[in-house]
């Protein structure tokens, strides 16, 4: 019985542990995010990083996706015979939902594996401990200026998400399916709130947050050897997926 | 001065330092010598705060770092310099930048007077023209003696040398030990080198010390080390594998 | 051409996104900074069940504005008006709640009445529709009396 109880307990622990150092990593985060000097050039190379070379491939997908919404909305609004409503549908769940969704999803893949293999490697190479020796403090040099690029460059890159996944709906619903375009963009107008605009704005915005905290955080305290970095790679793209669609569900209990 | 008072160590259940009490006397080069994972090197971090004891305490010109904040640290860490086992170069930067890091980070020196200083510590140690070059493209040694350069940089009043000539070819490892006591005999500064070179460390260590087990089972100057009775020196230096020390 | 900076590329990149950010709040949003293009007057009515604010408002059929607020004033509901500056309206002007379609949203359409009095901003329509009830209609047609 006790047996069972601890198979049960120790899983939990170890969650609870984890949780626990996410979130004093996280204060360390804004400790040393608030405190002088502030070091813009390495933002500006994050950004560049996380946010310009995930561009081509947010692009890809926006379109696509777009292209997609439209295909899946005509047919299935035909059946009512309200075509006329697919570009509020299209705009509608670009912004509410899949482009901020689908861009965190992206920039997870492309730049969140790459910032915990990055800092995994520094770890594991005594990189981080030489930081320390030169009393530079490693959480102000590699994590801060990581987590301030992705909270602005993710929602930048949403905002590019939906406007180019709105002109891919264009493109399907309008110029392929010959939706007619004043209809197709007056729906859209008369539709689409403010608060719609900016729910999404709001999520792409802690999504930015979540990624960056969480592969930063399991490439900080990565395991032994590059076996400890590969797991812990793989770790943060799911844990952070995952959290952003959980998250991504109570921030729209909460605001819809 | 460093001092060492009770440190005791574990990770899990193994006692890496067991309540060791050391001092590393100023202006002179102690050696830290013993097996290969036997904690040297964590012993090493310990000095600088890097990682702190479960107990005891480390004193740096008599200030006990390990019950200070990293705020606080940092100032103690300025006195140091550091040079890791692997060099741990940073590398996304190439070996100009790695030297010139800790002055473009710390120092509002002007980029011309950085550019010279780091110039000079790279033609001192035998690295001129390999400022454009980056960590993966140089060899193992080359590494080595850019970490220490990037160690030297700011004229530290103690350097901690991690295995500073591991992984170089015999005429490299003179070069280097002859460059620390050189560099020490000019800037006077503290030296601490975890080694496992028997018997060039003699010549290059005023004292040596023997880590073992989680203890210092010997610490004396180093003529006088090289004569201990103690049976588990004498089977270390001699390299035998009978005796104390088990080899597994 | 010399290569652009990683600064001047990562500057394209903000602009770009604060680009798109701005043209989604604008055109889509509603979001209107320049709120002097409009005016604000209020219209009572004795049930304005069904409309929100945001609802469209219509005089001849051409969107003009926007209910603003839906407030209650004297136990009357009290719809705040957002009106284009361009188009005055006259003190005796009739407004009614309608249905857009048949089950669609709630709008608010004006009728120009005869007036020469103009509306001033802050001002009050007197003469309103209130919304159509259809379940009272329907049991009225059933129960008699209309």
């Amino acid at each position: 019985m006790v047996r069972f109880l601890e198979f049960l307990g120790a899983p939990g622990l170890r969650v609870l542990e984890k949780l626990g150092n996410m979130v004093i990593f996280f204060y360390q985060f804004l400790f040393w995010a608030i405190r002088p000097p502030y070091k813009v050039r390495h933002i500006i190379k994050q950004i560049n990083f996380i946010g310009v070379k995930s561009l081509f491939v947010i692009f890809l997908t926006a379109f696509f996706t777009g292209g997609v919404l439209g295909l899946q909305g005509f047919y299935t609004l035909q059946k009512f015979g309200a075509e006329g409503l697919l570009g509020a549908a299209v705009a509608l769940s670009l912004l509410r939902e899949l482009g901020p969704v689908l861009a965190a999803l992206m920039v997870t893949g492309r730049a969140g594996s790459a910032i915990t293999a990055e800092i995994g490697i520094m770890r594991i190479t005594e990189q981080i401990d030489a930081l320390k020796t030169m009393a530079v403090n490693p959480v102000k040099f590699v994590v801060v200026p990581k987590i301030i690029a992705g909270i602005i460059a993710v929602p930048l890159l949403t905002a590019m998400f939906d406007v180019v996944g709105i002109y891919g709906g264009y493109m399907v619903g309008v110029e392929l399916l010959g939706v007619n375009k004043g209809a197709f963009f007056a729906e859209m107008k008369t539709s689409v709130e403010f608060k719609d605009i900016y729910v999404g704005f709001l999520k792409s915005l802690s999504f930015g947050v979540i990624i960056t905290w969480i592969t930063c955080y399991e490439g900080y305290y990565t395991g032994h050897g590059a076996e400890g970095v590969s797991k812990s790679t793989t770790n943060s793209v799911v844990l952070s997926s995952v959290m952003v669609l959980i998250w991504d569900y109570f921030m729209t209990s909460v605001l819809i | 001065m460093i001092e060492l008072v009770n440190v005791t160590k574990r990770f899990g259940k193994q006692v890496v330092l067991d309540g060791i009490s050391m001092e590393f006397p100023v202006g002179k080069i102690s050696a830290i010598i013993g097996r290969s994972g036997i904690g040297k090197s964590v012993l090493l971090k310990h000095l600088i705060g890097i990682l702190r004891p479960d107990s005891g305490s480390v004193l740096v010109d008599g200030l006990d770092i390990t019950k200070m904040g990293e705020i606080q640290l940092n100032e103690v860490r300025k006195k140091f310099g550091m040079l890791f086992q692997g060099a741990a170069l940073f590398d996304s930067m190439t070996v100009f930048e790695n030297v010139a890091f800790p002055l473009r980070e710390k120092t509002r020196m002007k980029e011309k007077e950085i550019r010279d200083r780091v110039e000079e510590k790279l033609e001192a140690l035998d690295l001129s023209g390999m400022g454009d070059k980056y960590p993966d493209e140089v060899s193992g040694g080359m590494k080595k003696r850019v970490g220490l350069a990037r160690a030297l940089i700011q004229n530290p009043d103690i350097i901690l040398f991690d295995e500073p000539t591991t992984g170089m070819d015999p005429m490299m490892e003179t070069a280097i030990h002859l460059m620390i006591m050189e560099a020490q005999k000019r800037f006077g500064f503290t030296a601490v080198i975890v080694s496992h070179e028997i018997p060039e460390i003699f010549h290059v260590a005023h004292r040596v010390a023997m880590l073992h087990n989680g203890t210092i089972v010997e610490d004396l100057p180093a003529e006088e080390f090289q004569n201990s009775s103690n049976p588990i020196t004498q089977q270390f230096i001699s390299g035998r594998i009978d005796g104390p020390i088990k080899v597994a | 051409m010399r290569k652009l900076s990683t600064e001047a590329i990562v500057g394209v990149f903000v602009l770009m996104g604060i680009f798109s950010l701005v043209y989604i709040s604008l055109k889509l949003g509603k979001l209107e900074i320049m709120s002097s293009d409009y005016y604000t007057i209020f219209a009572d009515f004795e049930n304005a069940s069904g409309v929100r604010e945001g609802a469209d408002i219509e005089l001849a059929g051409v969107i003009i504005g926007r209910v603003e607020k839906v407030l209650v004033h004297n136990d009357m509901a009290r719809l705040a008006l957002r009106i284009r500056k361009d188009i005055k309206l006259t003190n005796d002007t009739i407004a009614s709640i309608k249905t857009r379609g048949l089950i669609g949203e709630k709008i608010l359409k004006l009728n120009p009445g005869g007036s020469d009095t103009i509306v001033k901003p802050g001002g009050v329509l007197n003469e309103t529709e209130s919304t159509v009830d259809l379940e009272e209609l329907i049991s009225k047609y059933i129960f008699g009396g209309v």
